[in-house]
């Protein structure tokens, strides 16, 4: 551990970041995203699995296969096999790679297990609903000044702070 | 003039993947591959998801506005996101209480699973779930989700103030929570256990 590296400087992660998404902005007319990656995802294994319920027009998913689409041919797509290899050449540089599940020491694994399961759960519906997440429907749409960006954003966090004592045996 | 390409443009798929290489390269360097990060804006120990996610929306913002002034870029054809009042705030409280939870949002699950962080791999199962659930239950909702629409609104128009002042504002107002929220992390973070 004594060769992990410390973190970038947040302001100028943040400054960097932000070049990144006028960069996609001014390339390809949108921002960032990764939910719409993993919604796209379920979309093709339902198209695999049970493709009567896809190809139901009034099926949530149906946008995404309808008039012959592929569901994984998309720019999002993509973006997020880019997450995961940025993610892991920083891991690479920065001395970071290691398989481990992290928890305060106060909590058992199997708990650290359903929280994490539960939160990406709560999190896969919310995208939905919001029709984006942090990336997409948060960070980049407050960059072009969306109101749903500003809106979600705030809600996501007030939100946060709301039931942060609920959750707090989790983290502290 | 800018945007270069539209989304269907297959070169938009190789500049997708260049601009996640760098998302994802950026979010673990800042450290969001540890869920501890991003949970430690709601108990006032680190305030560092807060400092890097704000610093990009002004940055992108302000540069964004410079381009088109520029003319550079016409933001008429930039994707701007459709606001529906009632599905944004309900997904924001499921997402918020998912952050809580997981302590990952997906774009910081997926750096984090890039690194080993078997915590982040099975966030990001739980999403594919979450997802599948939505998709499950749609028809209970399927009237709602589409309800509230009033299209891509700007966030200065719907508060009605001239977008110059929100723009000052809204770095002043980040500029403040930056100070204010160093503070409150010198204070707490002496106080808790670190892991």
């Amino acid at each position: 551990m004594e060769n992990t590296k410390k973190y970038m400087n947040p302001y100028l992660a943040g400054f960097i970041l932000g070049l990144i998404i006028l960069f996609s902005f001014w390339h390809t007319r949108e921002g960032l995203g990764s939910s719409g990656a993993v919604k796209r995802a379920v979309a093709k294994i339902e198209q695999i699995v049970v493709p009567s319920h896809i190809e139901n027009p009034n099926s949530y998913f149906h946008k995404y296969v309808k008039n012959g689409k592929e569901p994984l041919k998309n720019r999002l797509v993509f973006m997020v096999i880019g997450l995961l290899l940025g993610g892991f050449i920083s891991g690479i540089i920065n001395n970071r790679l290691k398989l481990k599940l992290e928890h305060s020491p106060k909590l058992t694994s199997k708990k650290r297990i359903i929280a994490a399961v539960l939160g990406g759960v709560m999190f896969g519906i919310g995208a939905s609903f919001a029709r984006g997440c942090a990336s997409g429907g948060g960070l980049s749409a407050m960059a072009v000044f969306a109101t749903s960006g500003f809106v979600l954003v705030a809600v996501m966090f007030g939100t946060g702070y709301l039931f942060a004592w609920f959750f707090r045996k989790l983290w502290l | 003039m800018g945007p270069i390409f539209t989304p269907a443009d297959e070169w938009s798929y190789v500049v997708a993947l260049v601009i996640g290489i760098g998302f994802g390269f950026i979010l673990e360097s800042a450290g969001f591959s540890s869920a501890r990060k991003l949970a430690g804006v709601f108990y006032g120990y680190d305030f560092i998801v807060i400092r890097v996610f704000f610093t990009a929306a002004i940055t992108a913002g302000l540069g964004l506005l410079y381009f088109h002034y520029l003319g550079w870029i016409d933001l008429e054809q930039v994707f701007v996101n459709r606001f529906y009042i009632g599905p944004t705030i309900i997904g924001g409280v499921f997402a918020g209480i998912g952050m809580l939870l997981g302590g990952f949002c997906p774009g910081t699950s997926f750096s984090a699973a890039a690194i080993g962080k078997i915590d982040a791999m099975i966030f990001i199962g739980g999403i594919m779930i979450g997802a599948f659930i939505f998709d499950l239950a749609y028809p209970l909702y399927s009237e709602f989700y589409k309800s509230g629409a009033l299209g891509p609104v700007k966030v200065y128009d719907s508060i009605g103030i001239s977008k110059e002042l929100f723009v000052l504002l809204f770095v002043i107002i980040a500029i403040a929570v930056f100070v204010i929220t160093a503070k409150i992390q010198t204070k707490v973070s002496n106080k808790i256990q670190k892991y």
